[in-house]
This record gives structure tokens, C-alpha cells and sequence, in this order.
């Protein structure tokens, strides 16, 4: 860390310059989170039906579908973003690391500090950009150098070099896509174990969505990325493996990306895909 | 009909007298705007007048640094009694309002369901809704015999034996029959509603995805609406402390009837002291001038616009804080 805080420049221009992906196959990759049977019902309208699937850890799934399908609800599962909402009830397990994450002893506060999420509009606290990335830090009490871990956690989201000399100045004065990268900073800078992203790029331009992308790349090494998103090239692009749910909330095809795109199992997702609708 | 629209060039312009009816009613808009202007340019200027001229007879040095109020018998018109009546009503009316006030606006915006806010919003509107006299009525009735049955209670704070000064214990005397703590309880209940629905307002408004974002990281409610939505909403809550001070410094009605009349310096080193006895706004002065049979001239009448214009001027400081504090936190989500 010494290191890094005598030359931070030439920390990030080694950072920013490897643009290999470096999240290259593990020989084995563990099941991080894993659905059974998952029916979710917003009072009496069901929203997904009988969704089973594995993700792994380190990798980036891709949810996608038409608006309607589900996904979003998926994502809002796993972490119970959805207790909030009260006419949702949900049924079927959802195991995080083999805890089923609505287990009676399950305290969601406790399971989003290890899931964290970063939504489809940027939503940067109207605090500076510090108190935006340390907000989650000082919630959960930690102890250490909180300042050390903003640096790494804005450099993480390929945000440093831009802000490093405003760092006290509003979260709100940034850009759409720097405030999302900033967002990502926050929700990083915890350390959770996967990270949700909600059309994380769908309300950016297409310049920032694309740094976006390359940092959703990065961000694979560490941790396990799940993203929803309505573009079907970005979910080709960034992702290792994609979930197609077709409307009626159920899960159609789940498999490596490649297979999706280039030769799915079902005639329905490739017509999807190939844009016959949607 | 159709033969009629298809003709009718002519009804492409207005007819003379939509134009007369517009012309007439932006005026009387218009005039509506400007008499409110007026009427407070009228009241400035009638203060004024008669300030002006009351502080010929009395220098302004005088009025501003005199330590004791008592027109009528010693003609003598220190307005620093009166002035910090008026501070010790505000001062401890805030210690309960502004606490007290924000608790309840984040317990309706953040906490309460539904069906809660419903009938609590409207309990707390009713509540600004009680005559104020009603307010001194009750300080007078219960608030004072109740305080007073746990009274007197003293706390040493230095040891017994040390003498230094005589009262150096803080010492909660036995309460008078008028007094500035059960005033400063009634107008501060008074005013918690001001501060309760400003501040749920500024709270509400906070958008949601804020509050999504704090329990994506983590947050309890309880870190959400004390970390995210209470510091988003910070222009609004100072707004709402800023007008009900300004409330609490104007009240009249509860603090003549619950204080009393007597003009009383500040008394150190026992600041409990000066609660439990009467003491005098510069509001109840006023009531008090005006009720007199003063009418009509002299320096004691008069005294009445000086003690207005002083007032106003404080009222008017407030208010302008409120507005500056409120552009400075504005925040754009």
C-alpha cells in the first residue's frame, strides 16, 4: 500500500493499461448463489415462476429479456432488495454460499453487506465524493484506513485519476457516468463477495457505458458479477454466462454466453434474440 | 356550423372584448399583489414613524442597553429585560420543539405505514390548529402545579464544604405561579407541528432511489434516515427550525398569560433560576402598553412602535436566514 500512496499515478497507468481480460476459465469454478424452484408474486401478479439456476463464482452472468420478464426481480432476490416492497411475498430457496437467504435467521442488512447492488439510474448520496464511497465502510464500522480504502476502491472503479483532486467536492457535481462509476466505487469499497447491477449503463451515453463495461470486466477478477441488462451486445461482450427469461417470469435458457448467442437450444430465444421480438 | 368556421377569418382575432376582459382581470391581479406589498410598506413605515420619534425622547443607547423595563413607574426603557425574556421562551421552546419536531417528521415519513401517516398527519395539523390562548391556559392550569409537585431538586456541583460562591449549585427552585418554564413547554408544543410538517415535506421529497442505495449497502432504517434521507433533506429541516423560532420569538398570547409581567434581568450563575420565576417577553410588553390607559401619546405609548419595530426587525433576520440557509442546501438530486 506504501507503494501505491508514494506513485499512485504510475499504480493506475499499469492498471488502466492491461486490457487483456484477465478473468481467463479457473479450472473449476464454485457455485456462489443458487435458486430452486424461485416464485415471486407481486400480490396476485406472479413475476417469476419456478426459476432454478446456478451462478459461479467470479464470473459475469447476464439476466436478459424483455421488459416485464423477471429479471430485475431475480436480481432483487438475492440480496432481498425486495423486502421493501410490500405486497412481494417470495417462495422457493435462494442459497447464498448454501444459506438460504430467506431463512428466518437471515438479517438482510448483514446479507446486502455481502451483496452489494448498483442501480440503473446513478444515485450518488448528495454528500462528496469521499463520504459516498466511505458511506458504507462506516456503517459496517471498519476499522481500518478508511481514506486508503476510498483511493483504492475510486482506482477500482477507474475513477481516481478523474477525481482525486475534488474528492470533498459534491458526488452530485460529477457526470452520469462518472456518478455510476462512482456508485460502483461505493459499492465496492465494502468488499462484498458479488455484486448486482441493475442496467447499470442503460440511462448513460454510450462512451461512458463502454468504460462501464471494461470496468465490469476488471471487476470480474474479485468478484461475482451479475448484471441485468437490455442490451443484448453488452450482455455478448461482457458476460461469461446468460440467463434468458422470456415473459411469465420463467427462465428459458441458461448457459455459456457463447452458446446463447451463436447456437441456443430453444427456437423462442433465438428469435430473441436475433430481434423477430422483444 | 361548418359554413360558419370555414368563413370565418375573422375569428382567427380577438374580439375586443376578450381583450378588455384579460386587460381587466391581469389588473385586478395585479392590484391584489401590490396591496400586500403596500399594506406591509404601510406597516414599516407607521412603525417606523413612531419609533423614530419615541427614540428622540428616549436616546436609542439607552433603549438598546438598558437593564430594566418599567415604563409606567420608574420610566425607565432598558429593553434588554424583555429581550431576554423573549430569548429564554425561545431557547428552551427550541430545546424541545426542534428534537421533538424532527423525530416526529422522520417517524412519518420514514417509519410509519400508511394507514399511521393518515391519521397522524392530520392529529398533528389539528394540534397547530388550537387557539394559542388555550396554550397559556393550560401552562397555567396543569403544566405548572405538575412540573411544580417534583420541584424543588437541587444538584451540587461542588462538593459541600468547598465555599466558593453562594449559589454554586444548580439549584431547580419550587416554580412561581407565572413562570418561563411551563411557557417555554406550551409554546414549544406549540410549535412542534411547524416543524414536523415542514420537515416531513423536505424529508418525503427525498427520492427513493437515495434510500435504495443506502439498504444496498447495508443500511439498518435507522442508518438510512439518519445518514441519507436526514442530511438530503437538511435545507428543508433548517427552514422549518428557522420559522418556528421565528414563531416562538412572536407568540404572545401563551407566554403573557403563562409568564406573566414582570421584566427580570437573566440571573447567573443558576440559569434554572430565571425559569422558574415570572419574566416578560417583549410580546407581553407590548399587550401590556396596549391594554394601558397610555392611549394617546408620551413616551410609553411610543415605546409600543420602538418594541414593534425591534421585533419585526428580529422576525425579519430569521426569516432572511431561512431563505439564505435554504439556497445554500438545496440540493439537485
Amino acid at each position: 500500500m506504501s507503494e501505491s500512496d508514494s506513485s499512485p499515478k504510475i499504480q493506475t497507468t499499469i492498471e488502466t493499461g492491461d486490457e487483456e481480460s484477465r478473468h481467463a476459465p479457473l479450472n473449476a469454478r464454485d457455485t456462489v448463489i443458487e435458486t430452486r424452484d424461485l416464485d415471486v408474486y407481486y400480490g396476485e401478479e406472479q413475476a417469476l415462476d419456478g426459476v432454478s439456476m446456478e451462478i459461479n463464482e467470479h464470473d459475469v452472468t447476464a439476466l436478459i429479456g424483455p421488459s416485464g420478464c423477471g429479471k430485475s426481480t431475480f436480481l432483487r432476490c438475492i440480496n432481498r432488495m425486495n423486502d421493501m416492497i410490500e405486497v412481494c411475498r417470495v417462495e422457493g430457496d435462494v442459497e447464498f454460499g448454501g444459506k438460504n437467504v430467506y431463512d428466518d435467521d437471515v438479517d438482510p442488512v448483514a446479507l446486502r453487506r455481502k451483496i452489494g447492488i448498483v442501480f440503473q439510474k446513478p444515485n450518488p448520496f448528495p454528500k462528496s465524493i469521499r463520504d459516498n464511497v466511505a458511506y458504507g465502510l462506516k456503517i459496517q464500522g471498519y476499522e481500518g484506513d478508511i481514506d486508503e480504502r476510498v483511493e483504492e476502491s475510486l482506482k477500482r472503479a477507474a475513477l481516481w485519476d478523474e477525481v482525486k483532486d475534488q474528492l470533498d467536492s459534491s458526488g452530485l457535481d460529477l457526470s452520469g457516468g462518472q456518478q455510476q462509476r462512482l456508485c460502483i466505487a461505493r459499492a465496492i469499497a465494502p468488499d462484498p463477495e458479488v455484486i448486482l447491477m441493475d442496467e447499470p449503463t442503460s440511462a448513460l451515453d454510450p462512451v461512458a457505458a463502454s468504460k462501464i463495461e471494461d470496468l465490469i470486466d476488471d471487476l470480474a477478477e474479485e468478484y461475482t458479477v451479475i448484471i441485468v441488462t437490455h442490451n443484448m451486445q453488452q450482455a455478448a461482450r461482457i458476460s461469461d454466462r446468460t440467463a434468458v427469461f422470456l415473459t411469465g417470469g420463467r427462465l428459458v435458457e441458461y448457459d455459456d454466453t457463447t452458446k446463447i448467442f451463436e447456437d441456443p437450444e430453444e427456437q423462442r430465444v433465438e428469435d430473441y434474440i436475433t430481434g423477430k421480438f422483444g | 356550423m361548418s359554413k360558419e368556421s370555414e368563413s370565418g377569418v375573422g375569428s382567427l382575432q380577438r374580439s375586443g372584448f376578450v381583450v378588455r376582459k384579460e386587460r381587466f382581470y391581469g389588473r385586478l391581479i395585479a392590484a391584489c399583489a401590490v396591496l400586500t406589498i403596500l399594506v406591509t410598506v404601510g406597516i414599516i413605515l407607521a412603525l417606523s414613524g413612531r419609533a423614530l420619534s419615541f427614540w428622540s425622547q428616549i436616546s436609542p443607547i439607552a433603549f438598546f442597553t438598558g437593564t430594566s423595563w418599567s415604563p409606567v413607574i420608574a420610566e425607565s426603557y432598558g429593553v434588554l429585560p424583555l429581550v431576554s425574556g423573549t430569548l429564554i421562551v425561545t431557547v428552551f421552546s427550541a430545546l424541545i420543539a426542534l428534537p421533538v419536531g424532527l423525530a416526529a417528521a422522520i417517524y412519518l415519513s420514514e417509519y410509519a405505514s400508511d394507514k399511521a401517516r393518515s391519521i397522524l398527519k392530520p392529529a398533528l395539523e389539528i394540534l397547530a390548529g388550537v387557539p394559542t390562548v388555550i396554550y397559556g391556559y393550560m401552562a397555567l392550569v396543569y403544566v405548572t402545579p405538575m412540573i411544580d409537585s417534583f420541584l424543588p431538586i437541587s444538584v451540587q456541583i461542588i462538593p459541600p464544604g468547598v465555599s466558593v460562591l453562594p449559589e454554586f449549585t444548580l439549584v431547580m427552585p419550587s416554580l412561581g405561579t407565572f413562570n418561563a418554564l411551563s411557557a417555554s413547554i406550551v409554546v414549544g408544543i406549540m410549535i412542534i407541528p411547524m416543524v414536523s410538517s415542514i420537515s416531513e415535506d423536505a424529508l418525503s421529497a427525498v427520492p427513493d432511489s437515495l434510500r435504495q442505495g443506502g439498504y444496498g449497502l447495508g443500511s439498518t432504517k435507522f442508518d438510512v434516515s439518519t445518514r441519507i434521507v436526514v442530511p438530503s433533506a437538511t435545507s428543508g429541516i433548517v427552514a422549518s427550525y428557522v420559522l418556528a423560532i421565528s414563531r416562538a420569538i412572536g407568540e404572545t398570547m401563551a407566554v403573557t398569560m403563562a409568564m406573566g409581567m414582570s421584566p427580570q434581568m437573566p440571573y447567573f450563575p443558576n440559569v434554572l433560576r430565571n425559569l422558574a420565576e415570572s419574566s416578560q417577553t417583549i410580546t407581553a410588553a407590548m399587550v401590556q402598553i396596549a391594554g394601558a390607559d397610555s392611549y394617546g401619546g408620551g413616551p410609553t405609548y411610543e415605546a409600543l412602535f420602538a418594541l414593534g419595530l425591534t421585533l419585526f426587525a428580529i422576525t425579519l433576520t430569521m426569516n432572511i436566514l431561512a431563505e439564505l440557509v435554504r439556497r445554500r442546501f438545496r440540493e439537485e438530486y
